[in-house]
């Protein structure tokens, strides 16, 4: 089946299903809102757990600093707000109080990346995978779908560790069947080829498999590994798919610097030096618009990476 | 001996211990953490429920040094309660020490809180509190806060969510000593801070506010007896204090905010600690 044929889903309506569920068999979750409740979808808890439910205003420091707290009560808080505020304007604290002393806090950065619904650049988070992946014990993560959405925050849940999940606020083909298991720091391979791999992340990795449905009808066989983990990294299979196919698009709706292009290249400029090309937004202020003009101009289509895949073969030796 | 000789007893035994220590690693804050230090020896010797030999009991007070920058003045107290052994004291800020130049929470029991970029510890404390609200837990968790640090908006967004919660388990300690590193000093110089009106302030979030002279052991006593009779709202504590308590010449001077004291400095400074007594 073509990824344009598939059920379309949101990534929030199943992860504030998950966290109804976690919040009402594990006594130890609390879940904080920067009120924005009705955004994140996180009002189900409070409509239907409200004794679980903390809502902290429009406060991002203080509303991570009182996870940090709360946390070393022997509580597993969980915190969402917009990734936006979440990595740039509370990064400071979660460095101090929550990553270098490796706390329990589940923080959800929800309307990730550039399409945040005409909201324009002051809430789009195109560097959060930058910011968090230079945090020391910190585990960085990022959904296709919704349905790898509710394994990943069932799995957080028994981690305990301080983890970001990054997710979007707009509803994505449904990839995984309900078999799925979140593994952390391991990719899913979700095609097989043999004249590049094209590595993803997050929303972009359904844009992926789209583009490589376009390589196909002009004979050129791209696999498609997506990464959920991008923190830790499946370097295995990241050298795998260099070793195999010799050339390398990565793929993420995230500024091209400091993001999982970065991470994939450290890799290979170290283990297997292989040509890469990257999808992500070049280094450039976004504005508001609707999503096809905003993918379009920033060049995150399907159409975009398979571009880059035709010049990436281009360099292939 | 009565409590208030103990605790003078020891707030000088730690007056000592934190110049030796600064003397002896070169590097560190004094003026901060002399004020400090009758407040923080109060909370160690007599009113926090602690046991050193059990750092991480569930049922422990809990104590967040939100002003991470007097780390030695904890340190110097954490000590003498008996934390860790004083001559591990002399570690601080060299490589592998537990005690670290600012707060760390994993290097050394007894710390619960990294702190150290100012603003945060007030918000952790607020999550310590409400976490015991939300697991009937009887403990109760104790800040200190600078007055320098109260220019950081975060501790004002911790002073309005407080008392939504009704956090009468939580007492904040306002380390008012009126002088930070350079930006300004009290209210009637050249460099005069802004409208302070501290307690206006925090009368104003909806805390119960107490004011005292932080370096009365009597003032320090009641007002901690005070806190704990007020109920469904917090308490903060606005003890004045002065910069470089107890060294004549470092009282008052904001130089000594982070300057390490000559081989001369040192001795002139023990020797009037040693006319006031302790060890």
């Amino acid at each position: 089946m073509k990824i344009s044929e598939l059920k379309k889903m949101s990534m929030r309506d199943t992860f504030s299903t998950a966290l109804l569920e976690i919040s009402q068999t594990d006594s130890s979750v609390y879940v904080l809102d920067g009120d924005l409740a009705t955004s994140t979808k996180i009002d189900v808890v409070a409509t239907q757990l409200p004794e679980k439910f903390l809502q902290m205003g429009i406060a991002e420091q203080n509303m991570l600093s009182v996870a940090a707290g709360l946390a070393t009560t022997g509580l597993q808080p969980w915190v969402a707000t917009f990734a936006a505020f979440m990595s740039k304007r509370a990064i400071d604290q979660i460095q101090v109080q929550i990553a270098q002393p490796n706390l329990d806090v589940k923080m959800i950065g929800a309307y990730s990346g550039l399409l945040t619904g005409l909201t324009g650049k002051s809430h789009q988070a195109l560097e959060d995978i930058a910011i968090f992946r230079t945090l020391a014990h910190m585990t960085v993560l990022a959904p296709a779908d919704a349905v790898e959405t509710a394994a990943m925050i069932k799995w957080a849940n028994q981690y305990n560790g301080p983890v970001y999940i990054r997710l979007a606020r707009d509803n994505y083909p449904i990839i995984f069947d309900n078999q799925y298991k979140f593994e952390l720091g391991k990719g899913v391979l979700l095609r097989e080829g043999t004249d590049l791999t094209i590595i993803s992340t997050g929303t972009q990795t359904s844009r992926a498999v789209e583009a490589a449905e376009i390589l196909a009808e002009q004979n050129i066989s791209a696999a498609v590994l997506h990464l959920p983990s991008i923190k830790p990294i499946d370097k295995e299979a990241i050298i795998q798919a260099a070793v195999n196919t010799g050339a390398i698009v990565t793929a993420e709706e995230h500024s091209v610097y400091g993001g999982l292009g970065s991470a994939v290249a450290e890799i290979l400029a170290a283990s297997e030096p292989t040509p890469i090309e990257f999808v992500g937004v070049k280094d450039r202020n976004s504005e508001s618009a609707d999503n096809d003009d905003l993918l379009n101009k920033y060049e995150l289509l399907p159409t975009h990476v398979a571009e880059a895949a035709k010049r990436v073969l281009a360099r292939k030796r | 001996m009565s409590v208030i000789n103990l605790l003078q007893e020891k707030a000088t035994n730690a007056r000592k211990d934190l110049l030796k220590v600064v003397h002896h690693a070169g590097a560190g804050h004094i003026g901060g953490p002399l004020s400090a230090i009758d407040l923080l020896t109060t909370l160690y010797f007599n009113e926090m429920n602690i046991d050193p030999a059990k750092p991480k009991d569930p049922e422990r007070d809990r104590f967040v040094l939100s002003k991470g920058h007097s780390a030695i003045g904890l340190y110097a107290v954490l000590a003498e309660r008996g934390y860790f052994p004083n001559e591990e004291l002399f570690t601080f800020d060299s490589l592998n020490s537990r005690l670290q130049g600012h707060p760390d929470m994993k290097a050394l029991p007894g710390i619960e809180m990294s702190t150290g970029s100012l603003g945060q510890g007030i918000s952790a404390a607020v999550g310590m509190a409400l976490g015991a609200k939300l697991q009937n837990k009887n403990f109760r968790t104790y800040c200190m806060i600078g007055d320098g640090e109260s220019q950081e908006g975060q501790v004002w967004e911790a002073a309005f969510i407080a008392p939504k919660y009704q956090l009468d388990n939580l007492v904040i300690i306002l380390d008012y000593n009126k002088l930070q590193q350079y930006g300004w000093a009290g209210t009637d110089t050249e460099r005069s801070a802004p409208n302070e009106l501290l307690e206006e302030k925090w009368l104003a979030f909806g805390w119960h506010v107490i004011r005292i002279d932080g370096h009365s052991y009597t003032d320090i006593l009641q007002a901690f007896e005070e806190a704990k009779a007020t109920k469904q709202k917090p308490t903060v504590i606005i003890a004045d204090t002065v910069k470089g308590k107890g060294i004549s010449f470092m009282e008052g001077n904001y130089l000594w905010h982070s300057k390490v004291p000559s081989d001369e400095e040192l001795a002139n400074a023990l020797n009037e600690l040693n006319a006031v007594g302790g060890l």
